[in-house]
């Protein structure tokens, strides 16, 4: 357990607050459920703006989805598109749908898929586990491995090491991720064929229990590092600018004058007081790691919200792209605001109706 | 510090290699015990052919599905679920007479009802509506025999009877009252084919099993067929050349059939892609000035050069097309103007048309559209055509569409002058052809019609003629006059057939290469040695 140091004059680091004080206190609590209330009445706003906003946009583009189902099928006649958009609601005017899809939606109704002729809530929720589960297992690992590169080369930061980290952050950064995940597929799915380079298993194989999750942990390989290695690139810059920061202020020092091993100061104070801008991004990356994984998912085959969201797209399947939008959506708002709670429960200071240091 | 946390990453790296590296010997599945994994970018919407055309639901449907006939590689009709056929002599009445003992996946026997039945479902749904449109009535005199009663000879009936386009329903199944193309049974099929579908999750894969009560004995050989959805051609290569795929039924992307062909591992064969005939070409809004003008449009085909787009742009791996019949079928001709490059003469027809040149070179300007994702096939060759048209002094921009309904939109509303387009002959010209030159088939809004506007009297009646035409030759001749009209007055310039390629694994056998390829019955293909 770290000592609280410096107590006095801690303008930039923050500590956990002692017990009874803070966010932890009975009024600290009232202030967190106001801004909790506040904060989701915002967010079932967003949600309808969103959901509005996605729906005109979506309108405005010329063409509908009755030409991509012509298309499908190599040919059309004038009776057949009449009956698609009569049987779909296209021949109705837009203020109406949009009104008709808000209603539906308010009643937990996503409606109907107008290419798979299936509800798109089944079709969605089949694909969230995978989506969930690719990007916790990418964003964990990245930040795992971006914190500890960061952390590395922030303890010597004009060694050779540090130079390598900061040149693989660039690198990782600067990278397009449909060409980090091409190139991945290249060397491991051809040169060095260890890794399965499409989908979530193997559908031949139909594995079960241990076998399955071993399975689906291969297959998850190349697609968490593309995300990886993008991400890890962030959070060891992060990491390496908020260390260097915190190792510079004087309860560092201190630290260090009380005989405290360099490991300790390292882990045990300036990585705790550096960790705060850290989780607060990894919040944020929620969002964009959602957007990463559209063209993750298409070029891995992974049969996630990501790749439904690509190929809806190309097929104006209305329904089922506006209810990806509004669950992906709902996932950053929830994910944002996760973050700024947790963020007001770790630092005392943040004070209520002032919105967090994610804003 | 640094010590400590190295420390800790080799060993987690370490374990997780570690595994990693037990699983994959763990899982590692031999493909080849019975089973084919083939990869498709086609996303299907549901399985049943007989509402749905398009070669995305023909793969599976042919499996799970039975029809009356099916095709060899020479457009000979081979006996399916009927044993044999028989036309009147005034060619208004086809007899078919079914195996007695066919039966549906659910034990249930096929009958001349389920036959009837599929004939008026496919009338009234099918998108090719000429497909059926000669059928009057369909006579069920007993269990095993059908009449088809036509209002008029109906030469491409036997054609239209093949797996792709009819798709033999059970009647007990579909015959609800509800809408057949949301039936519940288009995502649960149940058909008298080789395959049974066992596993389906929309857009990803699906599983078809041996049907053990197949009517063909021995057959199928294969014991299971996944198809695996893939929407990256990249990935569906990787996937074919480190083995997690046997086979890709349908490709054309001819860089990567270059590269796979050098795979020696690998079979690739273009054979198979007969009955769709494909062409690529580029087609003209013939009511949009200056391309009103046939001298116009003539101009413009002398002045593309079809061999430099084959050669360069393709790579030389497609055949060139030079009339609205697509080369592989027994009704095409190569006897019509092939317009080989001649600027002069080009050049010399945009003088005569009233279009001279200006003080800057140039004589007019037009548009050129092209299908979004046709990267390869057409918006190449539109960029090619930017170049190439300014050396007779057509200013050309190359307008791209953000997708497909957006492109479909344009062109099949007329707001267009020039656009690349791909366009399927689907076996015979009534079913696939008819449609881009009838006058009487320019409607508003719907694509691959005629989108042209192209009317020539005579061309109405000549396809009007053939397409009730039961005399081979005579019908041969009619499609030969009406494509060299078609060829003179350039509504369309053709340019290639699409380069469909299958490419397998080795070691399968009777790989499919009739017609129509792997749109028909896999119930002979099996891993050698098995």
């Amino acid at each position: 357990m770290a000592v609280p140091l410096n107590r006095a004059k801690a303008p930039a680091p923050t500590l956990p607050p002692a017990r009874g004080e803070g966010a932890g206190g009975r009024k600290g609590l009232a202030s967190l459920a106001k801004a909790a209330g506040f904060r989701l009445f915002n967010s079932v706003a967003l949600l309808l703006a969103v959901v509005v906003l996605n729906f005109i946009l979506i309108h405005s583009a010329p063409g509908d989805p009755a030409e991509v189902i012509a298309g499908e099928m190599g040919g059309s006649t004038p009776e057949i598109m009449a009956e698609i958009r009569a049987r779909y609601g296209l021949d109705q005017p837009l203020p109406k749908q949009i009104f008709i899809y808000v209603k539906s939606v308010a009643s937990g109704d996503l409606g109907y898929s107008y290419f798979f002729n299936q509800p798109v809530s089944g079709l969605i929720l089949r694909r969230v586990p995978p989506t969930v589960l690719l990007m916790v297992f990418s964003l964990t690992l990245a930040a795992l491995v971006g914190v500890t590169l960061g952390v590395i080369s922030s303890a010597r930061p004009n060694s050779p090491l540090s130079h390598l980290v900061t040149a693989f952050s660039l690198a990782g950064y600067a990278s397009p991720v449909f060409w980090t995940g091409l190139i991945l597929m290249l060397i491991f799915g051809r040169f060095w064929p260890i890794f399965p380079i499409n989908g979530m298993f193997d559908v031949v194989g139909g594995h079960k229990g241990l076998a399955y999750a071993l399975d689906v942990l291969r297959h998850m390989a190349l697609p968490s590092l593309t995300l990886i290695l993008l991400n890890a690139a962030q959070f060891s810059r992060l990491a390496r600018a908020s260390m260097l920061e915190n190792l510079s202020m004087d309860y560092i020092r201190t630290a260090r004058a009380k005989g405290l091993s360099e490991t300790r100061v390292f882990l045990g104070h300036a990585l705790r007081n550096a960790l705060m801008p850290i989780v607060t991004m990894a919040g944020l990356q929620f969002g964009p790691l959602l957007a990463g994984a559209v063209v993750v998912e298409t070029v891995f085959g992974w049969p996630g919200l990501g790749r439904l969201v690509f190929d809806s797209i190309l097929r104006r399947d209305y329904p089922v792209l506006l209810g990806i939008l509004l669950i992906s959506a709902t996932m950053v708002i929830v994910a944002n605001l996760l973050t700024d709670i947790l963020y007001r429960v770790i630092d005392p200071r943040v004070g209520v109706g002032r919105g967090g240091p994610a804003q | 510090m640094i010590r400590v946390l190295t420390g800790f990453w080799s060993k987690v790296i370490l374990s997780a290699l570690m595994v990693l590296g037990v699983s994959s010997g763990l899982l590692a599945v031999d493909h080849t015990k019975g089973t084919l994994v083939l990869g498709t970018e086609a996303v299907l919407r549901h399985f049943n052919g007989a509402v749905q055309s398009g070669s995305a639901t023909a793969l599976p449907s042919t499996q799970i599905f039975a029809s009356p006939l099916r095709f060899d590689e020479n457009w000979n009709p081979q006996p399916y679920l009927a044993e044999s056929w028989e036309f009147s002599e005034d060619g208004l009445t086809l007899t078919l007479k079914l195996v007695q003992k066919a039966i549906f996946h659910d034990g249930k026997p096929v009958t001349s009802a389920d036959v009837a039945f599929t004939i008026k479902t496919i009338k009234e749904n099918h998108p090719f509506q000429t497909m059926l449109e000669a059928v009057a009535s369909v006579d069920t005199p007993d269990d095993h025999t059908a009449v088809i009663h036509l209002s008029k000879p109906h030469p491409a009936i036997l054609l239209a009877m093949c797996p792709g386009l009819m798709p033999i329903l059970p009647k007990h199944v579909y015959d609800t009252g509800e809408n057949i193309k949301e039936h519940p049974a288009n995502l649960k099929p149940i058909g008298s084919g080789p395959f049974k579908l066992t596993e389906f999750v929309a857009g990803e894969y699906f599983v078809l099993e041996k049907f053990d009560g197949f009517f063909i004995e021995g057959r199928p050989l294969l014991d299971k067929i996944v198809v695996r959805i893939l929407p990256d051609t990249n990935a569906q290569i990787l996937s074919l050349e480190n083995g997690e795929l046997d086979g890709i039924p349908m490709i054309n992307d001819v860089r990567a059939v270059q590269r796979l062909e050098k795979n020696a591992d690998l079979i690739v064969t273009n054979d198979g892609f007969e009955g769709i005939g494909a062409i690529n070409w580029l087609a003209f809004n013939t009511k949009k000035p200056p391309l009103d003008n046939v001298k116009v449009r003539q101009a413009i085909a002398w002045a593309v050069d079809r061999k430099f787009i084959i050669d360069k742009l393709m790579l030389g791996k497609v055949e060139p097309s030079y009339a609205p019949i697509s080369p592989g079928s027994p009704l095409s001709t190569t006897e019509v103007e092939h317009y080989d490059l001649d600027l002069d003469k080009a050049n010399a027809l945009l003088d005569e048309a009233g279009f001279p040149k200006k003080e800057n070179g140039e004589r007019f300007a037009l548009q050129v559209d092209y299908e979004p994702e046709a990267e390869f096939l057409q918006h190449n060759v539109a960029e090619y055509l930017r170049s190439q048209l300014k050396k007779i002094g057509i200013a050309v921009t190359v307008r791209s569409s953000a997708d497909f309904p957006a492109w479909a939109n344009r062109v099949s509303n007329y707001d267009f002058d020039l656009t690349m387009d791909t366009v399927y002959n689907w076996g015979d010209p009534v079913i696939g052809v008819g449609r881009t030159y009838v006058s009487t088939n320019i409607r508003p809004g719907i694509m691959w019609s005629n989108t042209q506007s192209y009317a020539n009297p005579k061309v109405d009646e000549l396809l009007n003629k053939a397409a009730v035409e039961m005399d081979p030759k005579k019908r041969k001749d009619l499609y030969l006059e009406f494509q060299k009209i078609v060829v003179d007055e350039v509504p369309i310039f053709f340019i290639n057939v699409v380069p469909y390629f299958g490419v397998y694994r080795k070691g399968l056998e009777n790989i499919p290469t009739t017609i129509w390829g792997p749109l028909s019955p896999l119930d002979q293909v099996h891993w050698a040695g098995e």
